[in-house]
């Protein structure tokens, strides 16, 4: 393949050299020590690796879900299956070790990779955008913030609104959504699962579901084998004395979070929209799904063996200082610059501070109740009751939850266990800033570390929607 | 005011190579001509949510290039992006692939959609060359955007 001009150069690596040099970290001398673009990145992620990995900011809880995996098939392997492969067949212990290998490979993957961040607009985008919307409009927005903008298209006949987004300043992608925890727009929104520690979205995806499912699988072995093997000794030697030798018995929590993504996977939905009822028959019977392909199989193939799309965020490139543009910023965006070495500007700041008001909001019946367990040592029984409560899936003004829950609601029946399961907080993502109607909903449960601010008397209608809102899913 | 010399080629992730270099006549329009305008071409999203671009034809660009032109631009621009997102038996067979190998494979191999952004990367470079340069205009490649605009940028007509 060649890449005509630049194809001497492939294997090379260059920073950016500028014929001005504005700043000094631009200049050819430092070409070492140039900013990559993962620095001044303006989301609320972590980077390791120089750009090469890419995660949520907390991520305590996705080294809790690698331990546990590890230590808990680390005791099948100390303890199970010695005796398993000596008394049945060494393949045990073979195919337990490559089912470990390939969850932790697709955890890996999945925490480590980008969900597929949309990045922000630059400054000329934006205001050509503020600009076509002025037009539309026909009047100027002032100082004041402008009312919730909104473009409809037709997708395959069906109706979608597009909304626009004040942190990104795009209009988002047909779904995409906007996570608060991470302050970025991620393509097809699944959730933010904080024990991978990080979104789920397009690119990422199919990784989640491999994880889940071979985490099930291996989660079922384990567990059929500690039962055989725990049949096996209390032949020789008492059931008593055969507990007391194999220790940790494990649950089937994540083969019902399996079943539930195999369901979306095969209706071709997110997480997002099934919480929603998007796509619901209750909405209209001229509602469906447009992202359909029809049938469950081209659903299946397209989630899971279609194309991987490329990362869009260019994360280990060199920052290049653009000259001043042409268009001077309108409405007050701050330059990001090429720079963008100021990545927490004053409208970011104050999208997050909104946000947060606006979830303190609906967060102020929840927090008042009980405390939110995020997961430590026996946590997942806390963690259980808080989700039996005010649950973690709240459906945006609709008349009855949808049916989902069903799958995920804590099974009761579930062997004590001292693993903690993958529970996914499904936090529906925050709409920035917060337009009446629009329902911030869960994040307490997974905002352990931001609780304090208590401000409701600022979000009153806000309040009175998400109290409406968790009465209704209460009483389920 | 002139932009940075782009003359250098970026090394992304999973060893993506895009050829960001410019040709030298750009060099001097740019170091020599003011940005009069940028115009933005949005996504359109009537078929889904694959990767296709308005063919509308933006009024600014009126009197600089033919409508033809520029809607067998963006055409030919759809039409990559279609193939990149192509739920074919290739990419299918790809992604099973990739499934078996717990996705170790892509890092020895460039995935489909790369391989097509190249290609992509590649008409955009040409289209400037012999297209849109002389005629005072420049097109910015889709991924350096995100993917959500085509960017052209409308120089000052100094032209004779």
């Amino acid at each position: 393949m060649h890449l005509g001009v630049a194809d001497p150069m492939r294997d090379c690596e260059y920073s950016q050299i500028s014929t001005r040099s504005s700043t000094p970290m631009e200049s050819p001398h430092k070409k070492r020590s140039a900013r990559r673009k993962w620095q001044a990145f303006p989301g609320r992620n972590k980077f390791y690796c120089n750009g090469r990995i890419m995660m949520a900011r907390q991520t305590g809880v996705f080294y809790l879900t690698l331990v546990l995996i590890v230590v808990t098939s680390g005791l099948f392997f100390a303890f199970d299956c010695p005796f398993l492969a000596s008394s049945l067949t060494p393949a045990i212990p073979v195919i337990g070790g490559v089912l470990f290998l390939f969850v932790l490979g697709t955890l890996l993957r999945t925490s480590f990779s980008d969900p597929g961040v949309l990045p922000r607009a630059t400054p000329d985008e934006a205001a050509d955008l503020e600009r076509q919307i002025d037009m539309a409009n026909g009047s100027s927005s002032g100082g004041y913030r402008p009312p919730p903008r909104t473009k409809e298209v037709i997708i395959n006949g069906q109706t979608v609104k597009l909304k626009y987004c004040f942190t990104c300043k795009i209009f988002r992608p047909p779904r995409a959504s906007h996570c608060s925890l991470c302050d970025n727009c991620v393509e097809r929104f699944d959730h933010h699962c904080p024990w991978v520690g990080n979104c789920v979205g397009k690119r990422n995806y199919r990784f989640f579901y491999m994880f889940i499912l071979s985490l099930s699988f291996l989660t079922v072995f384990i567990f059929a084998f500690v039962i055989t093997h725990v049949i096996l000794r209390s032949h020789r030697s008492g059931f008593l004395n055969a507990l007391k030798d194999s220790p940790a018995r494990y649950p089937f929590y994540t083969l019902g979070l399996s079943g539930f993504h195999t369901y979306l996977i095969s209706s071709n939905q997110t997480t997002n929209e099934d919480i929603k009822g998007s796509w619901s028959s209750k909405r209209g019977k001229e509602n469906y799904n447009p992202y359909s392909y029809g049938n469950i199989f081209t659903n299946c193939c397209a989630a899971l063996c279609g194309p991987l799309p490329p990362s869009l965020l260019d994360r280990r490139g060199f920052i290049q200082t653009d000259a001043p543009q042409a268009a001077p910023p309108t409405n007050g965006i701050t330059m990001y610059g090429s720079t963008q070495s100021q990545s927490h500007m004053c409208d970011q700041d104050q999208c997050i501070q909104s946000t947060k008001f606006v979830l303190q909001a609906a967060a102020t019946p929840l927090l008042q109740s009980e405390p939110i367990a995020m997961v430590l040592g026996d946590a997942p029984l806390p963690a259980r009751t808080s989700l039996n409560g005010p649950c973690a899936l709240l459906p945006l003004g609709q008349p009855t939850p949808p049916t989902s829950t069903q799958n995920l609601s804590c099974e009761p029946d579930l062997l004590p266990h001292q693993e903690g399961p993958p529970h996914h907080h499904f936090l529906t993502p925050e709409e920035a800033p917060s337009p009446p109607g629009m329902l911030p909903c869960s994040a307490p449960l997974a905002h352990s570390h931001t609780l304090p601010f208590y401000n409701p008397a600022s979000q009153d209608s806000l309040h009175e929607d998400s109290v409406r809102g968790l009465v209704k899913l209460s009483s389920v | 005011m002139g932009l940075p010399m782009r003359g250098a080629l970026l090394k992304t992730e999973a060893g993506r190579d895009f050829n960001m270099a410019e040709t030298h006549s750009l060099q001097d329009m740019r170091q020599q001509a003011a940005i009069a305008a940028k115009v933005y071409v949005q996504r359109d999203y009537s078929t889904g949510t694959i990767c296709q671009f308005q063919t509308k034809f933006p009024s600014e660009l009126e009197n600089r290039i033919d409508r033809q032109q520029f809607e067998e631009t963006i055409r030919v621009l759809n039409t990559l992006y279609a193939e990149a997102e192509k739920l074919g038996g290739k990419s299918c067979l790809e992604g099973c692939l990739a499934c078996v190998t717990a996705y170790t494979v892509f890092l020895c191999m460039e995935t489909h959609y790369e391989k097509v952004l190249k290609k992509i990367a590649r008409y955009i470079q040409e289209q400037n060359d012999k297209v849109y340069t002389p005629r005072g205009l420049l097109l910015t490649d889709p991924i350096e955007r995100g993917l959500r605009v085509v960017e052209i940028t409308v120089f000052e007509d100094r032209s004779s």
